[in-house]
């Protein structure tokens, strides 16, 4: 039986890990019990700081430690790190100051909050920002590994991580694992589904479905939006010739437009986008979610054959 | 480098408005108000008390200065130059590409500038992130940060003041530049604030109010801040935008705008350059 666990509890995992480092501080926003920060609050809070409910002043503070030779860890759900972006955007991202920004709860999957708590936007937006690395891991061993890797970037970061539980993927399998560096899971040479987060398992799902169908798909993880690993995508468009990409997230900037950008400058091939369809989500849960927008695997399976066809 | 007289600091400040008034013209662009409104405080700072050095300006223990309206870079630049982190020769550089002085304070380009602002309301909680790294380095270092009235228009300041005071930021210290004057207006115009002193009282910080421009009274104010170990001390200094050049005293139309060749001969010889 696979193992299931939640993305966020991979990053409260890695940051009481990286604790041993005393330039370790940890930055909430009131809510660290969602985004799994409150295990380090517990065992340090000597370096942890509250920034009670107001996210603007918490991404600055982060700015200050960060310049003060700390490197700080601050979260909060990836809709409420949003308000802040003009602080990520003017006091971080330009002076290049190293905060490392996790927002939870990401994507339409996180449920029955509904519309106001699914951010759809968030990797679209932390892209367009020079010097800010761009993560959304699918299990909570990638997730506990590319947050130990943080420390060691010199430059600031955005991870999204996820509400509810997914099955795990790489446990022991830690060293495949890089920032920067898709995975590839799965080979196949008539298309490439490459994904994030969540939507890793559903393209997992799709690709197993679409063998018995003669299909061969190769399947990445693509767990790092920015820098996107363009020499992979290279190969898999030159070795696939086709390209579907899946996120929970809005079909407009994320890894979808990441993909759609890089491919179209250098081999361009037909590619198809799994995503939210420029709407709001609603209240519903995770699995009801991912169907109504279009997420699930066969949703996928479907892109996959309209893909091909338009292959050359 | 601390311990001027009363004096020298106001021949410096003398100085460092030449200078504004020499950069914003030169430039033909800039904020000239905002800088000879803060400037008397800035030299006293510089001046007077702050622990920073000319030769290493990243010197780690460093006390740190946040110009958070950072678009009132002139003043800034100024008093740096007085004090040897950059020449004078940079100050022509100023709005001038590849120049060490950007429009706006940045910490990437000019030596001594401790924060890259421009963006109003971002200062303060940098300086508080500044001020709980010393803390935790056990260090006896303090944030300074300045910020214009109409600054604190953002919400995001009150953010930061409702955090500093909850984890009693002792080595914190604010300087509110209430010239009375925003972009568009008089800030009574544009957004009335109030008892801004009985604001940051409530806030929980201590709080003194001055008059901006008597250098005995900004040195005492800064004296004080010392004093106040176990809460953030913010100093409420009153203040005329444009000081020193008579067509820009509280005049809206200087809060953006630089002086003509005639306007700056006035403004020259009103700050005692001999033609």
């Amino acid at each position: 039986m696979t193992r299931m666990a939640a993305t966020r509890d991979g990053y409260g995992d890695a940051l009481l890990a990286l604790a041993d480092n005393p330039k370790v501080v940890v930055l909430e926003a009131d809510l660290g019990k969602s985004t799994k920060s409150l295990h380090f609050r517990k065992a340090h809070p000597e370096r942890t700081v509250s920034c009670g409910i107001g996210e603007q002043n918490m991404l600055l503070v982060g700015a200050g430690l960060a310049s003060s030779g700390y490197i700080p860890f601050a979260s909060t759900f990836a809709i409420f790190t949003e308000r802040a972006f003009e602080q990520m955007r003017n006091g971080i991202a330009r002076p290049n100051l190293a905060v490392h920004l996790c927002g939870s709860h990401g994507g339409t999957h996180t449920g029955t909050d509904g519309s106001s708590a699914q951010s759809i936007e968030d990797l679209a937006i932390y892209r367009t920002l020079p010097n800010v690395v761009v993560m959304h891991p699918c299990d909570d061993v990638s997730t506990k590994e590319l947050t130990m890797q943080l420390p060691g970037l010199g430059k600031p970061s955005y991870m999204r991580t996820a509400r509810n539980k997914t099955p795990v993927l790489y446990e022991g399998k830690e060293e495949q694992i890089k920032i920067g560096k898709g995975i590839t899971l799965v080979e196949g040479n008539d298309v490439a589904i490459i994904a994030c987060g969540v939507l890793v398992h559903e393209a997992m799902e799709a690709a197993k479905s679409l063998q018995s169908e003669g299909i061969n798909a190769t399947v990445v993880d693509m767990h790092t939006i920015k820098p996107l690993d363009t020499e992979l995508l290279d190969s898999l468009s030159a070795k696939c010739g086709a390209i579907v990409t899946a996120e929970d997230h809005s079909i407009i900037g994320g890894l979808g437009g990441a993909v759609a950008e890089h491919i179209v400058t250098k081999h361009p091939v037909p590619m198809e986008k799994i995503g939210v369809h420029d709407r709001f989500g609603e209240s519903a849960g995770s699995e009801e979610m991912l169907e109504m927008m279009g997420l699930k695997s066969h949703h996928i399976s479907d892109a996959v054959k309209k893909v091909i066809a338009r292959k050359a | 480098m601390t311990g001027m007289s009363i004096s020298e600091l106001e021949e410096m400040a003398r100085k460092c408005r030449i200078e504004i008034c020499k950069m914003t013209h030169r430039a033909q662009a800039g904020h000239p108000g905002g800088s000879l409104s803060e400037i008397d405080i800035l030299c006293a700072l510089y001046g007077h008390r702050l622990r920073a050095r000319n030769d290493d300006p990243d010197w780690e223990d460093r006390d740190r200065f946040i110009l958070s309206k950072g678009h009132a870079s002139p003043g800034m630049y100024a008093v740096l130059a007085e004090m040897g982190f950059i020449s004078h020769a940079d100050l022509e550089t100023y709005r001038v590409k590849g120049g060490v002085c950007q429009g706006h304070v940045d910490m990437k380009w000019c030596p001594g500038v401790d924060f890259s602002a421009g963006s109003l309301g971002m200062g303060l909680s940098y300086g508080m992130g500044c001020s709980i790294a010393a803390k935790i380095d056990g260090s006896k270092r303090n944030a300074y940060v300045m910020v214009g009235d109409g600054e604190i228009q953002e919400g995001s300041i009150w953010e930061a003041a409702m955090a500093a005071a909850h984890h009693e930021l002792g080595n914190l210290k604010l300087f509110v530049d209430c010239n009375g004057i925003q972009n568009d207006d008089f800030c009574e115009a544009q957004m009335r604030m109030f008892d801004i002193p009985a604001k940051w009282n409530a806030f929980g910080w201590a709080v003194k109010v001055i008059d901006g421009h008597n250098m005995n009274e900004i040195v005492g104010a800064i004296d004080w801040m010392d004093t106040v170990t176990d809460k953030p001390a913010v100093v409420i200094a009153k203040t005329i935008k444009g000081k020193g050049v008579s067509f820009m005293e509280n005049n809206p139309a200087f809060h953006g705008a630089a002086p003509s060749d005639e306007q700056l001969a006035i403004a020259l010889s009103e700050l005692g350059v001999k033609a």
